[in-house]
């Protein structure tokens, strides 16, 4: 194949991982949708009921032998959809997979896609849903589907629609092995931080959405996503997790590798450029968050936001910084 | 400045300070001192001091700055001749170093000593000691499990022992029928944590003391020119404050080539791939001439001080004559590139020049192209078809007013523009034999300016190199300073300190064996630990049976 085929398989290959995340979302909306019948313990439900022999076994919405069949069914409905959605991301995460892989073939000579913007959110993108089908058994991420695939969509069509660019050759401040070390923790942290922030906001929502449950002795009769995902220490110990593994790669990306490679390159460590003040930003803020999670006071709501205003300014600046500052920075190709 | 829920002494501290503060009043001067010393190290204000420093650094990405681009910040105050003084009083053209912002890290900087240091006495005492005693009630803790064997207790605890590898761990008992084992690990990961501590402040000191000791200037060195490492030989020369120019290693170099390969493809139009200048330099003004190659990502180490390739560009080679033919001015002059096709703009001054001084001001084209938009303009950035368009000024060029000048600017206050049948008279200049323009006419390398002024010739075509050589002695200092903090902060954030109990008593002629634990960071779930070790006790006293 040329490098000009590869290209275009790599275009092809965006599109269809697209369609697959969008079926994937499909398929864990129809699986939300299914579990408004099914209560919050359904296993117990049906097991209370198998051995009392009746069905009113003092659950809330299981009152009679057909509401079991139903609740039955929906349950089965429901796990039926999680495993098409999970096997849609699957295929969405390997056809993605050759979408990046392909981008770097089509560059001549061959070189790791991580050259310009697109390719940069086309990664790092990748990250997040290998990352979120890692970490789907141990942390049962069920309740993190929609938000993922949903993400990934808009993402992905944003990356296309927005900052699409034709493969072209590194310019010679790239041309280092440095693109790969620093640039690929760079991705990584974003990738995870972005998963990390995921769950923060929900966290945000959550703990609003407890607050105003009003009366806790009544029972609802539909069972809604916010009731299954889980709980607030829950939610805010996977957060910190995924923070506390990014925090780290982010500190190796922004002030170790950077620093090296900008020396080389440029002829100094650090020359407070906007993408290196934004770096540092980012960096003061989730270190803001780590000590946050410890404080009295500071703990949980306060957290999550401190969490959601480091990834607004780690979006910002790869976002921001190139269409605000563009020529005004020294990383304006990234 | 750390994350453990359950040791917080300097917010403990903090709530006592508070509630002091607001019942013994007035605060005695030494209550006062402690009382504010508590307050700045407190993790509080170590919260709000790192926002703070987060939002002090924003302007600095926004405003443009003295020490990274003083052009663009020059620019940007033509621009804003009202905001200016404002800015200038704030200081948003040197944010960095501005006396807010340091404000800001310093006094972060001191609540970080004021945490370290109680926080190491309490982990030296907290290092030597045993792990608490088992807690009378173990089903009280958050992790628990429990179940019972015919084993003996001491059998049941010796083998918790056994397969506590890893912890620091005390027995106590069995007496009569009834013991523990407290165990606990994970000792290193405050350990990570103050290293991550510390570290921050090497860095900081790495970065202070290079900044002190070292220096940085640039120098535009043009294809077969000369430079020795002294200070007046540098376009710009930034020194530390205790940087001696004394101390600048003596060494010299000549720029013997310079090679550059621009993409002609469709879509890499006009981008430089390769580009690499050739250098032979001594060391010191007797030593041996070596040879080097420098490119973007390769720069060249002599004697510690580094010589980085950051740009490039063209120096037109010109010759200045007067009506009889003597040389006025000769050589190459430097010509700013001013975008990515290399359209180049400069200045040439001739104060030798008779009758009057010359000075010549214009654009070079490395490949000319011509639009009725924009003009002449430059389409390549190789030197395909070059073209020199100057403007021509005659006069007093101001250089004996002992007021220093840019190269690169004319002073025309005392100039007038050449004129030719009552127009400004421009001197268009092609190397070789010309080029001959679509109308026929030809563009010559060799002009007449009008009035007897003499003559002007465009030679041919050179380049230059922009250098940065910079010095900075400590430099080793703060990277081991971020490598060490990046060491410490993966142990404050992956080892786990956590405490196991293991107790075990008699009860009816059977063993009632309790496993319970806690977990003493911030993210940690112990249940799989705890239902590991009790499976693994409750296995082993049954194949023990058997």
């Amino acid at each position: 194949m040329s490098h000009a085929q590869f290209e275009v398989l790599s275009n092809q290959a965006v599109a269809i991982c697209g369609a697959f995340y969008f079926i994937a979302l499909l398929a864990h909306l129809a699986e939300w949708a299914a579990g408004r019948n099914v209560p919050l313990d359904a296993d117990a439900a049906a097991d209370a009921a198998a051995v009392s022999g009746t069905a009113s076994a003092g659950t809330a919405s299981a009152g009679s032998a057909d509401t079991l069949v139903a609740v039955q069914e929906s349950t089965e409905k429901m796990e039926r959809f999680a495993r098409w959605g999970l096997v849609a991301t699957g295929v969405a995460a390997g056809v993605h997979l050759v979408a990046v892989v392909a981008r770097g073939l089509a560059a001549d000579p061959i070189r790791v896609p991580w050259g310009n913007m697109y390719e940069f959110t086309l990664t790092a993108s990748l990250v997040v849903t290998i990352g979120y089908l890692a970490l789907y058994r141990r942390f049962k991420l069920a309740w993190l589907s929609p938000v993922v695939t949903g993400f990934l969509l808009v993402v992905l069509m944003l990356d296309a629609l927005l900052l699409y660019d034709p493969v072209f050759k590194l310019r010679d401040a790239l041309q280092s092995p440095w693109l790969v070390i620093h640039v690929i923790a760079a991705i990584i942290a974003t990738g995870a931080f972005t998963l990390g922030g995921m769950a923060s906001v929900l966290y945000l929502i959550k703990e609003r959405w407890l607050r105003n449950q009003g009366d806790p002795d009544r029972t609802p009769r539909r069972v809604g996503y916010l009731d299954r995902v889980p709980g607030l220490v829950q939610l805010d110990r996977f957060s910190y997790r995924v923070h506390a593994f990014a925090f780290p790669i982010w500190t190796f990306a922004a002030l170790i590798a950077g620093p090296i490679w900008a020396e080389a390159a440029w002829g100094r460590y650090w020359g407070w450029d906007p993408k290196e003040v934004w770096a540092f930003i980012t960096w003061v803020v989730y270190a803001a968050y780590l000590h946050a999670r410890a404080t009295a006071g500071w703990k949980g709501r306060a957290a999550a936001i401190i969490a959601i205003i480091g990834l607004l300014t780690l979006w910002f600046n790869f976002v921001g910084i190139n269409f605000f500052f563009g020529s005004g920075s020294q990383h304006s190709y990234a | 400045m750390s994350e453990s829920p359950d040791e917080r002494p300097d917010d403990a501290q903090y709530e006592n300070a508070r509630d002091r503060a607001a019942t013994v009043a007035p605060l005695a001067p030494r209550e006062f001192l402690r009382w504010t010393w508590r307050q700045l190290t407190s993790m509080r204000t170590a919260l709000i001091l790192l926002f703070l420093l987060a939002l002090g650094a924003v302007p600095g990405s926004v405003v443009p700055q003295n020490a990274v681009d003083s052009l663009a910040a020059a620019r940007w105050r033509d621009q804003h001749p009202s905001l200016t003084p404002i800015y200038e009083k704030l200081g948003m053209f040197n944010v960095y170093s501005s006396p807010w912002f340091s404000a800001i890290y310093i006094l972060l900087m001191v609540s970080l000593v004021g945490c370290i240091l109680p926080r190491t006495r309490v982990y030296l005492r907290a290092m030597r000691a045993r792990p608490p005693k088992a807690p009378r009630n173990l089903a009280r803790l958050p992790e628990h499990r429990t179940f019972t064997t015919d084993q003996e207790p001491d059998e049941v605890l010796r083998h918790a022992r056994a397969a506590l590898r890893g912890y620091r761990v005390d027995l106590a008992g069995p007496v009569d029928g009834t013991g523990s084992i407290a165990a606990e690990r994970g000792y290193l990961r405050e350990a990570g944590n103050l290293l991550f501590h510390v570290s921050v402040l090497v860095v900081l000191v790495g970065f202070a003391v290079g900044s002190l000791l070292g220096y940085k200037g640039g120098v535009l060195v043009v294809t077969g020119g000369q430079f020795a490492n002294v200070s007046s030989q540098y376009d710009e020369f930034t020194p530390g404050s205790l940087f001696s120019v004394g101390s600048l290693e003596p060494f010299s170099f000549k720029v013997t080539d310079f090679d550059v390969t621009f993409d002609t493809g469709k879509r890499n139009f006009g981008l430089a791939t390769d580009f690499s200048a050739g250098l032979s330099y001594k060391s010191s003004p007797n030593g041996e001439v070596k040879t080097a190659r420098i490119s973007v990502n390769h720069p060249l180490s002599i004697d510690g001080t580094k010589v980085f390739l950051i740009g490039h560009g063209y120096a037109p080679d010109i010759t200045v004559r007067d009506t009889e033919g003597n040389v006025e001015y000769s050589g190459p002059v430097i010509f700013l590139p001013e975008d990515t096709m290399f359209r180049s703009s400069g200045v040439i001054k001739v104060p030798d020049a008779s009758p009057k001084q010359l000075g010549f001001r214009g654009e070079f084209y490395p490949t000319t192209g011509f639009s009725m938009e924009t003009g002449p303009t430059s389409v390549f950035p190789d030197a395909k078809l070059p073209l020199l368009s100057m403007q021509v000024y005659a006069g007093d060029l101001g250089l004996d007013d002992g007021i220093p000048q840019s190269v690169y600017a004319l002073n025309t206050d005392n100039m007038k523009p050449v004129q030719k049948d009552g127009k400004d008279f421009r001197v268009d200049l092609a190397p070789g034999k010309g080029i001959i323009k679509s109308d026929g006419s030809l563009i010559p390398s060799t002009v007449t300016l009008p009035d007897g002024l003499g003559t002007i010739t465009f030679n041919g075509v050179s380049r230059f190199v922009k250098l940065q050589i910079s010095k900075n002695p400590a430099d080793g200092v703060a990277l081991a300073g971020v490598v060490l903090a990046l060491l410490g902060l993966l142990g404050s954030l992956f080892i786990k300190p956590r405490r196991i109990w293991v107790s075990a008593r008699r009860e009816g002629g059977r063993t009632v064996v309790e496993v319970a634990g806690l977990d003493r960071s911030a993210g940690g779930d112990l249940s799989g630990v705890v239902d590991d070790l009790a499976g693994k006790l409750e296995n082993r006293m049954s194949e023990d049976k058997a």
